[in-house]
């Protein structure tokens, strides 16, 4: 075996080598390069990190907000929902005070209609009264051929509408 | 040593070989020639730095080969969050590198440059010199950390929470051996996984070779199946080399957790 037939002369050439090279590697690689590359992949998972972090931020503030503008469309249209239900109620007053009026006045002018109608039915009364008196006259001085003075003829048209 | 003709020596592979400065010296008789073995440490080296360079983009969106880099330190990353817990950062740059450094050497043993006259792939992590003094640097910062952050109250780590006071005096040296043993596991374990693996390929290499020139015959009865062996142990031995460094990163880890998180 080379390994142990060489060993008293190879030792110190081996042991000598090896200690140049794992050290070269050592201090050129192990500590030159691979801190930046473990840095360089720190410094990635902490982006990426950093950018969950914030998306999550922005997911929630977008949350936030949408719940802000549901409440305020809400509010919005309970808003809404009052000024609608404050017109109707105006509508409904003005027009049952509009009807009122319009009652009122129909209410007069059938009051007016009737006394007008109450009226000419009087007069017609008045007018038949003296028209069936001069009839009344008139038949008698034709029938009877006798002169009845006009109060008397009044008189008993009155008496016979009266009870007629 | 060298193979005979038509034999393969299995063990040939883990020969090591001076290529430049056979008689460089770090001090008077400590030689340190660059050899197949350093060799294929630089490659080892220079492929785990292309390799991570090739994610330093540090784009947002990463790319395929940044998004494989982040995968591998994330993986270590979350392999001490798990083991350790948020303490365990500190730990990513060693045990990043000791995991790429182990799984690039183990894979670059794998990869059939032999094909190529005059080069002859070196798997250092089948060497315990190699497996061991990863081993011992694990094991020094398991000791480190922990008297450096217990003190004295680290040697507590024998006695395990609850053990009634007559046991401690069994229990204590059993876990002594116990802790000892780790860095010994550690090394060998790595070392004879990579060795049996590609002394088994060798070996079935020669059975090939062996049955193919024995005739017709032996080579359609041996040859063949040793070769299609070949092939699927080739695919396991992938797979051991990755394993193999995911053990070794995930002991060291489990050990560095001893010392951070004293119970």
């Amino acid at each position: 075996m080379p390994q142990i037939e060489q060993i008293a002369a190879t030792l110190s050439s081996q042991v000598f080598w090896l200690l140049v090279f794992f050290g070269l590697t050592f201090v050129f690689v192990g500590l030159g390069m691979v801190p930046k590359i473990l840095g360089t992949v720190d410094l990635r998972d902490k982006q990426i990190a950093d950018d969950i972090t914030a998306a999550q931020a922005a997911r929630d503030q977008a949350t936030s907000e949408e719940e802000a503008w549901r409440k305020r469309e809400n509010a919005n249209r309970a808003a809404a929902q009052g000024v609608i239900g404050e017109a109707k109620d105006k509508a409904a007053a003005t027009n049952s005070t509009k009807l009122a009026e319009a009652q009122v006045r129909l209410d007069e002018r059938l009051i007016q209609a009737e006394t007008a109608i109450d009226a000419a039915r009087n007069s017609a009364m008045a007018e038949i009264e003296a028209v069936a008196a001069d009839a009344a006259l008139d038949i008698v001085a034709r029938v009877a051929g006798a002169e009845v003075e006009p109060a008397a003829a009044e008189a008993a048209v009155k008496e016979v509408m009266a009870h007629g | 040593m060298a193979a005979e003709e038509g034999k393969v020596d299995p063990m040939k592979q883990f020969t090591i070989e001076p290529i430049l400065g056979s008689d460089w010296q770090l001090a008077d008789g400590i030689n340190i020639a660059f050899t197949n073995s350093a060799l294929w440490m630089a490659i080892t080296a220079i492929l785990v730095w292309v390799f991570v360079a090739g994610g330093m983009k540090r784009a947002l969106v990463p790319g395929r080969w940044q998004m494989a880099v982040e995968s591998m330190t994330g993986f270590i990353d979350d392999l001490l969050e798990a083991n350790v817990g948020k303490g365990g950062r500190k730990y990513v740059p060693y045990i990043f590198t000791l995991f790429m450094f182990i799984l690039f050497g183990n894979l670059l043993g794998l990869v059939p440059v032999g094909l190529i006259p005059g080069i002859h792939a070196f798997t250092f992590t089948s060497h315990f010199t190699v497996t061991g003094v990863l081993a011992i640097m694990s094991f020094a910062i398991v000791l480190i950390v922990g008297f450096w952050k217990h003190g004295l109250h680290f040697f507590s780590l024998f006695v395990p929470a609850g053990t009634p006071l007559p046991m401690v005096l069994f229990i204590a040296p059993i876990e002594l051996v116990s802790f000892m043993v780790r860095p010994f596991s550690l090394a060998l374990r790595l070392f004879v996984a990579m060795m049996a693996g590609h002394v088994l390929l060798k070996v079935l290499a020669s059975f090939v070779i062996a049955g193919g020139s024995g005739g017709i015959g032996t080579g359609v009865l041996v040859g063949v199946p040793s070769f299609i062996l070949m092939v699927a142990i080739s695919a396991l031995e992938i797979l051991v080399a990755g394993i193999q460094a995911y053990v070794f990163a995930l002991l060291t880890s489990l050990y560095i957790n001893d010392a951070e998180n004293l119970h």
